[in-house]
């Protein structure tokens, strides 16, 4: 096996297990802190793959995630973990997983193995195009944003959207102001 | 070639790690993580399924200049360009989940599930 496999796979085990200790652990800060740890492997594995823009986006990201879950978990006091556990409830999950596992795991073997993409087959399909005609078409050095930016500028615009409505519904769902006028509003009413 | 599938399948035990997390846990905060390690998990799986042995960065320098050679050996771009899309959007509904939580632990005082449903009004 090469170096490079071995390494991938060794950061595949990494996230596995981090991902495992952020499911099992009581303490919720411990468990955001797993969840970072797990975001950084995946920064070092987009580096591996040839991905340096998703890198550094997962990077910035993944700060702003970890920062904005340990500002909501520090200092709220939680007692969840204390609260006796349904055994036959989670029982029965891991044996549908398992089942999903299995059926998974055969629908991968049945995929193109890694390392020999669609791209690189019999029928190239449009990422072969834009890998040749990407520079004639936009301009653009950098593939990843000549796709983003100039072919599928609309999916783009839609994504803006989307972040644009989530920061709106999340400022609507924590402001203060719009809550006391309602409770001024119902204190006039009776 | 009898390694070919196992990024693919260690990508789906991770998706089905989140997966446990989300159904079967009862604190807000645990779900929001499952939640997380999902879109990591689907992301991780595109971004396999576009590599090639050996491929270079989507990115064209100057020495580059044989346009047929670099597009032998670059990875697929697609995946990348979507998978940009999908971690930023993440972040978003990341936001969102999390200020329903503080609203929730304001109103109850607990972030567990259950004992949110008993409380009613």
């Amino acid at each position: 096996m090469d170096p490079f496999m071995l390494l991938l796979l060794a950061l595949l085990a990494f996230m596995i297990i981090g991902s495992l200790i952020a499911a099992e652990t009581e303490d919720l800060l411990s468990s955001v802190v797993c969840v970072g740890a797990i975001g950084a492997g995946l920064a070092i594995i987009d580096l591996f793959l040839g991905a340096p823009d998703l890198a550094i986006t997962q990077v910035v990201v993944e700060i702003l995630c970890v920062a904005i879950l340990i500002r909501v978990v520090l200092n709220r006091k939680d007692e969840t973990h204390r609260t006796h556990k349904d055994t036959f409830a989670v029982g029965s999950v891991l044996l549908f997983l398992g089942v999903l596992l299995v059926l998974g795991g055969w629908a991968m073997t049945t995929l193109h193995p890694f390392g020999e993409p669609l791209l690189a087959g019999d029928q190239p399909g449009v990422a072969q195009q834009y890998l040749t005609n990407g520079l004639q078409d936009t301009g653009a050095a950098n593939y990843v944003m000549a796709v983003l930016l100039d072919y599928r500028a609309y999916d783009t615009l839609g994504e803006a959207t989307v972040i644009f409505v989530s920061i709106i519904g999340a400022y609507v769902i924590l402001r203060q102001r719009g809550k006391l006028r309602h409770d001024t509003g119902n204190e006039s009413d009776s | 070639m009898t390694l070919g599938a196992l990024p693919y399948i260690l990508a789906l035990v991770l998706m089905l790690i989140g997966l446990y997390v989300v159904v079967a846990k009862k604190n807000i905060i645990k779900i929001i993580l499952g939640v997380c390690i999902l879109e990591y998990a689907v992301n991780l799986f595109l971004l396999l399924l576009g590599y090639r042995h050996g491929g270079a960065a989507p990115i064209r320098t100057a020495e580059q200049a044989d346009t047929s050679a670099f597009a032998a050996g670059a990875v697929d771009p697609i995946p990348q360009a979507l998978i940009l899309t999908s971690i930023v959007i993440g972040l978003g509904c990341l936001a969102l989940m999390v200020s329903l939580a503080v609203r929730l632990h304001e109103k109850f005082g607990t972030f567990d599930m259950t004992r949110i449903r008993e409380l009613k009004g």
